[in-house]
């Protein structure tokens, strides 16, 4: 027994070779954050033109690669990944499990993905630029009309999605094979649930953006009319390819979301979680109805308005499971004990925050409505609100949550706090008054905008700015924890933590649960 | 819980009685720049009640949800050392919150349902206009038994000077076309909505209108302006770097005004036709090429012709090449570039002076010109 508990391997071999769950989430997890940076980069470009009217920093090409860089980055490099790092951190310590089911398909899910945002990173030195057609690249913009570029991009999507796939089949065979005895599906924690649904949406989508993409290298390179209607083709169909998956897709992005949230608010309430069948159940449903709702996303392109009632119909009923979780999440601090450290404030700015893009996303599924809110910054305020203030938050309290227990080490408190402030008011003073622009007529994705909406503007990049700026708090938080923050040797750490996580030793050992644990 | 209910209610009202009165502060102010506009027509108008009912009920679920919650915060915290209850599951709350919201919703869907079929009511159209987006600019087509010959092109008037800062920027920048499209007040206009090279949409959010320009497909919605006036808007789909510079300006005028500027646009269409068979000057070409290179040519291949994201001019093999060979690709276009095919765009005499003023500007100094005519029987072949 005694070789059986190794430590890691040294230098650089034990990263490149390693098979282990921790290691990889943690790799995972930094990667994502440099990719948080990078992405956030582009945004602070962005904003930093659109603080006042008229052309100042940036030419409008580069404009465009900033807005289509920022979005494909943020979504494929940044929050995706982020969640799969805490999944192969966390969902083998949540189960009882030693490590992944497929520990070497692991290790080449996470490392086919740097080269592949090096290579989509470099096309901004290529000539004609990175991608300009926006992350939702519709076509012909990005076809017909695309430079040199898109080959590389379409090539790029292909390997993320690859890898995408791999990571969801891993999550999906780990947790239907590996739990403890006694861990029953409805015994496991609401993390596992979540993110066991979302690969299998991943399962589901990611081929369908493979075709889309393989359709576009088709229409570019050899004489193929998909998206062409000169050649008998339909940009429209692009788009309801491109919907199919991407409507899922934030889903994929949010529901692990959910899932974290479900762990830290029973935590610092001291209260079990409200209603977690119906939390199940909710989940599944939304998983479901994510597949039929894509085309509200096209009210305007001139569907028949048989298929705008549907689509309308569909979308509004998504409130219904969402509005369960949210009055869930509402209930289980119902006459808890609560307080807010860190991890809590974040996950409550989640729910206030969250739920404000949920009232969004409902008055933007009101097609006649959305015709006048589509494609204008109401549309960017709505999805800012769920993925920065829903994922990004939620990832953020999850790292505050479980970093002591990852490193035995604890983060200050003040400071996190204090990042938490900082990040909420940022938040909010960049991304509130786009609701008002976009209400007022200002289209999204333009370089320079009519004078009635410079005030916002200002106010919104103003806002981006201190966003921006907390992070660095946040990392310089993490990395002082890790290297030199007061040791915690206590099991739980929170002491309303609960979860077989909480059951190990503090700092997580190499090698967790290599006989599995009694689950009561 | 019963005590704990009554004070939650207290605490709730509040919020909600200061959103509403926001809102209805918001709902008064005809022209927000906060807020929708409810703009000149009827369906707008529609649309803008559903828009204001839709974020009250929000509001109103959001001040109960965030009630409850900053009640919890305030009043369950640890540190008042209150001990935690251990209930954690209701079939009756679960089903209650499941089914009364799907009522909620069910009653948002019926106005909803009706405002979407009046945007759809297509019928009864008094005049149709064909709008077709090109990068970066609109066409408008009057297709009506006395409109037609009536096309034009819109292009952006805020000068580059504004744009780049070395001039202060007007009241309507980035709003102000060369050319509005002008439509009659109390008339039902159809639009056929295209495109001629990628994706747009052509949005004026007062006409209550936003319909994607698809090539190759055409998308028909109507507007009824009930006021006269001037109404702004600006393309709302990516399509390529002139994304942001392609606005929308429609002037509503009475159907007076509007018979007298239709007889003035057919006098003008008569009066190039004759224009067409004439013999110009050097300096008339160049004069009228000059303007007609601004408008069309300038944002790709720059100011003093040494390109962009066009081939540079000055001194370049086409303009200082076979003549026939610049005009043809003037006409035709260069197929999978962003050289466009300005033979559809152009008349002969604008085809003819700008080619032209491209041979004898920017150092070019050819000394040869091109004729309307010369234009006129390339396009026959």
């Amino acid at each position: 027994m005694g070789d059986h508990h190794h430590g890691p391997a040294k230098g650089f071999g034990r990263w490149l070779f390693t098979t282990n769950h921790k290691d990889i989430g943690t790799m995972y997890l930094w990667f994502s954050f440099a990719m948080f940076i990078l992405g956030g980069s582009f945004a602070m470009i962005i904003r930093a033109e659109l603080f006042q009217p008229g052309l100042q920093l940036v030419e409008p090409e580069f404009f465009n690669q900033m807005t289509t860089l920022h979005g494909l980055i943020m979504v494929f490099g940044a929050i995706m990944p982020s969640f799969v790092g805490l999944a192969n951190w966390l969902i083998p310590m949540m189960i009882g499990a030693p490590d992944m089911a497929l520990p070497r398909m692991n290790n080449l899910s996470f490392w086919i993905l740097p080269p592949t945002f090096l290579l989509l990173a470099s096309t901004l030195f290529m000539e004609g630029g990175a991608p300009q057609a926006g992350w939702t690249f519709y076509a012909p913009l990005s076809t017909t009309y695309a430079g040199p570029s898109v080959t590389y991009f379409i090539f790029c999507i292909h390997v993320l999605g690859l890898s995408s796939i791999m990571g969801s089949i891993n999550i999906i065979a780990t947790v239907m094979n590996m739990r403890a005895p006694g861990m029953t599906y409805m015994k496991m924690p609401l993390f596992v649930w979540t993110w066991l649904i979302t690969a299998f949406l991943l399962v589901a989508v990611m081929p369908v953006l493979a075709g889309l993409v393989t359709m576009m290298l088709m229409d570019v390179h050899f004489g193929t009319s998909f998206f062409s209607a000169a050649g008998g083709g339909d940009p429209v169909l692009f788009q309801h390819v491109f919907w199919f998956f991407g409507h899922p897709e934030v889903y994929i992005i949010i529901l692990p979301a959910f899932g974290v949230v479900s762990q830290i608010i029973p935590a610092f309430s001291r209260k079990p979680l409200f209603g977690y069948d119906s939390m199940v159940y909710a989940t599944a449903s939304i998983a479901f109805l994510s597949f039929i709702v894509w085309a509200h996303h096209m009210y305007t392109v001139g569907m028949p308005v048989a298929g705008e009632l549907f689509f309308m119909y569909a979308t509004m009923l998504i409130a219904v499971p969402t509005g369960v979780k949210v009055f869930n999440w509402v209930s289980t601090m119902w006459r808890g004990a609560l307080s807010f450290e860190t991890p809590m404030l974040f996950a409550i700015g989640f729910l206030i925050l969250f739920t404000i893009g949920g009232f969004t996303g409902l008055m933007l599924s009101i097609a006649p409505a959305d015709f006048q809110y589509h494609d204008s910054y109401f549309v960017v305020a709505h999805f800012h609100y769920v993925m920065v203030a829903g994922a990004v938050f939620s990832m953020t309290a999850a790292v505050y949550f479980w970093l002591p227990k990852w490193c035995g080490r604890m983060y200050n408190e003040t400071m996190g706090k204090t990042h938490f402030w900082i990040s909420f008011i940022g938040f909010n003073l960049a991304f509130f008054p786009q609701h008002f622009v976009g209400l007022a007529g200002m289209p999204r994705r333009i370089p320079d905008y009519a004078l009635q909406f410079a005030d916002f503007n200002m106010m919104s990049s103003i806002g981006a700015f201190i966003y921006g700026a907390s992070q660095i708090l946040f990392l310089y938080n993490v990395i002082a924890a890790i290297v030199a923050g007061d040791p915690v040797s206590d099991e739980k750490v929170w002491d309303g933590a609960e979860g077989l996580e909480w059951t190990i030793a503090t700092p997580a050992p190499y090698h967790t649960f290599e006989t599995p644990p009694a689950v009561r | 819980m019963g005590f704990e209910a009554k004070r939650l209610c207290k605490l709730a009202l509040g919020p909600v009685l200061l959103l509403m009165s926001v809102i209805a502060m918001a709902a008064g102010d005809e022209a927000s720049e906060y807020n929708m506009a409810p703009g000149v027509t009827a369906v707008g108008h529609q649309v803008f009640d559903l828009h204001m009912i839709i974020l009250g009920i929000c509001v109103l679920i959001g001040a109960v949800v965030f009630g409850v919650m900053f009640y919890s915060i305030i009043y369950h915290r640890k540190s008042r050392g209150v001990t935690p209850a251990t209930f954690h599951e209701s079939a009756k709350v679960e089903i209650a919150w499941t089914v009364v919201p799907f009522f909620i919703l069910l009653a948002m869907a019926i106005p909803a349902t009706t405002t979407l079929l009046n945007i759809y009511d297509n019928d009864d159209a008094e005049l149709d206009v064909v709008v077709t987006g090109y990068q970066w600019k609109w066409k408008y087509e009057y297709l009506s038994e006395n409109g037609e010959n009536v096309a034009f092109f819109s292009n952006l008037r805020t000068p580059q000077t504004e744009i780049h800062n070395t001039a202060d920027k007007g009241e309507n920048y980035l709003l102000e076309v060369d050319e509005p499209l002008v439509l009659p007040v109390d008339t039902k206009v159809r639009f056929l909505v295209t495109a001629n090279d990628v994706i747009h949409s052509w949005w004026v959010p007062a006409l209550a209108v936003k319909r994607d320009a698809i090539p190759g497909f055409i998308n028909e919605v109507s507007t009824k302006a009930t006021e006269v006036g001037v109404y702004r808007g600006q393309c709302a789909e990516l399509c390529g770097k002139g994304h942001g510079f392609m606005p929308i300006v429609v002037n509503v005028v009475s159907k007076e005004e509007y018979a007298q500027w239709l007889a003035t646009k057919q006098a003008d269409a008569a009066q190039i036709k004759k224009l067409m068979a004439q013999t110009f000057t050097m300096d008339q070409l160049m004069e009228r090429g000059k303007e007609v290179y601004e408008v069309n040519c300038l944002a790709c291949h720059g100011a003093a012709g040494e390109g962009g994201v066009g081939k540079p001019i000055a001194g370049s093999a086409i303009a200082t090449g076979d003549i026939a060979i610049h005009l043809g690709i003037g006409i035709n276009g260069v197929p999978g570039t962003a050289m466009q095919a300005f033979g559809s765009q152009l008349n002969d005499l604008d085809q003819a002076a700008v080619i032209t003023y491209q041979r004898n500007a920017f150092g070019n100094n050819m000394g040869d010109m091109v004729q309307p005519i010369d234009v006129y029987k390339r396009k026959k072949g």
